[in-house]
């Protein structure tokens, strides 16, 4: 798999720069975890306490490893990621599960405290 | 011979050389490539695809190794030093001596999570964050503010009961003792300890908090407590599991070790207790 030479090249000298290059999988087409249709949670857009917060169906498959679904903070992208439960936890709230991303983008803007994320990629 | 001690009972002497050597490594770069390395791993260990550091069986054997290279680090610059560990089912509060000046510092202000006391608060200069998912570079803390109770006695020995390692599909989804432990499912020991302290040690990023190394050790304490409890409890899986580690498979990022290989604990360092 090429993530494995990405990795492990990766050593510990590149700073947040992880593009692991697992395919696609049965993440988005067996996804219940919103009521987003047959292909996973639906597309949201607003404003949360003063941040907008996007989510959508990642495009093309992503540019990053298992990308079903990306999160903008103020059009950064935030790493999210989908638990084999259908719950969905952030990289800023890593080890807090939420129901689906709208909610991990909240649970961003709450932990940032009006912080900027950093682009992770 | 290396012995990891109760951090409650460490002396001033001991808690002074642990906090200087954290910041020698901190000042000479080291430090920070632990923290990338786990976020690396973070990002990249997926319940679908290919998993190791995290939500999977080998989670165990890689915090295992992971702190022995940074106890490795630590004692390249002072070979007195070991790894402490934090029993969080009795020191569970905020006033516990593990938070106080002399050793961690405190919990977070109000306004901003920033830590304001302690040799790694941003106003001493020595403990700023580099390798961060946002703007903020100063350490942060809230502790008990997102979730009220650390773990009681009685939690972890209903996980330490349970008799299987773990259990297909070799995820956050799984049954058993690891992922009970680890805190996907079930009563929460491992994860919910991230979230009681909140700040970076809630993030990708957390071993940017001293405590994760503490927290980890009583985690990795806790794997050995239950291999004496369950000496018939082989690791799992054996062999040809796809995207999961094996017994006698190679992990990464080192590939010169196997989770066969850590099992025990004691080629490299004991406890201060049973
Ligand atoms: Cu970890
Ligand atoms: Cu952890």
């Amino acid at each position: 798999m090429p993530d494995i030479t990405r990795r492990h090249a990766l050593g510990a000298a590149v700073a947040l720069a992880v593009t692991a290059g697992a395919p696609l999988t049965a993440a988005a087409a067996d996804d219940h975890g919103d009521h987003g249709g047959h292909d996973g949670p639906e597309a949201f857009d607003e404003v949360y306490r003063g941040r907008r917060i996007q989510g959508r169906p990642a495009e093309g498959g992503g540019h990053h490893h298992g990308a079903v679904y990306a999160v903008f903070v103020d059009g950064v992208e935030l790493h999210v990621m989908r638990n084999a439960d259908g719950s969905w936890i952030s990289v800023v709230s890593h080890y807090s599960p939420v129901p689906n991303p709208r909610a991990a983008a909240r649970a961003a803007v709450d932990e940032l405290q009006g912080a900027r994320l950093v682009p992770f990629n | 011979m290396t012995i990891r001690k109760n951090q409650a009972t460490l002396t001033a002497d001991e808690k002074r050389r642990f906090v200087d050597t954290l910041i020698a490594l901190k000042r000479s770069g080291r430090y920070d490539e632990f923290v990338t390395t786990h976020n690396a791993f973070i990002l990249g260990d997926t319940d679908n695809g290919e998993r190791t550091g995290h939500r999977s069986p080998s989670f165990l054997p890689w915090h295992r190794r992971f702190l022995l290279e940074f106890e490795r680090a630590l004692q390249s610059v002072d070979p007195t030093v070991a790894l402490p560990y934090w029993d969080w089912t009795v020191d569970r509060t905020p006033r516990s001596s593990l938070w106080a000046p002399d050793f961690l510092g405190g919990t977070g202000r109000s306004r901003d999570g920033r830590v304001m006391d302690g040799p790694f608060a941003a106003s001493t200069g020595n403990w700023p964050i580099h390798v961060r998912v946002d703007g903020r570079t100063y350490l942060r803390r809230s502790l008990g503010g997102a979730v009220r109770q650390l773990p009681t006695r009685a939690e972890v020995d209903s996980v330490l009961a349970m008799s299987t390692y773990d259990m297909a599909p070799w995820n956050s989804a799984s049954d058993g003792f690891r992922n009970h432990l680890e805190g996907w499912r079930g009563v929460n020991l491992h994860n919910r300890v991230h979230v009681w302290v909140g700040g970076q040690m809630g993030t990708g990023v957390s071993p940017n908090d001293p405590v994760f190394w503490l927290h980890h050790a009583f985690v990795d304490k806790l794997w050995a407590d239950w291999r004496r409890l369950h000496p018939g409890s082989p690791y799992a899986p054996a062999a040809g599991t796809p995207n999961v580690v094996d017994l006698d498979e190679p992990m990464k990022p080192w590939n010169d070790t196997t989770p066969a290989a850590l099992l025990d604990h004691t080629a490299h360092y004991t406890f201060d207790a049973a």
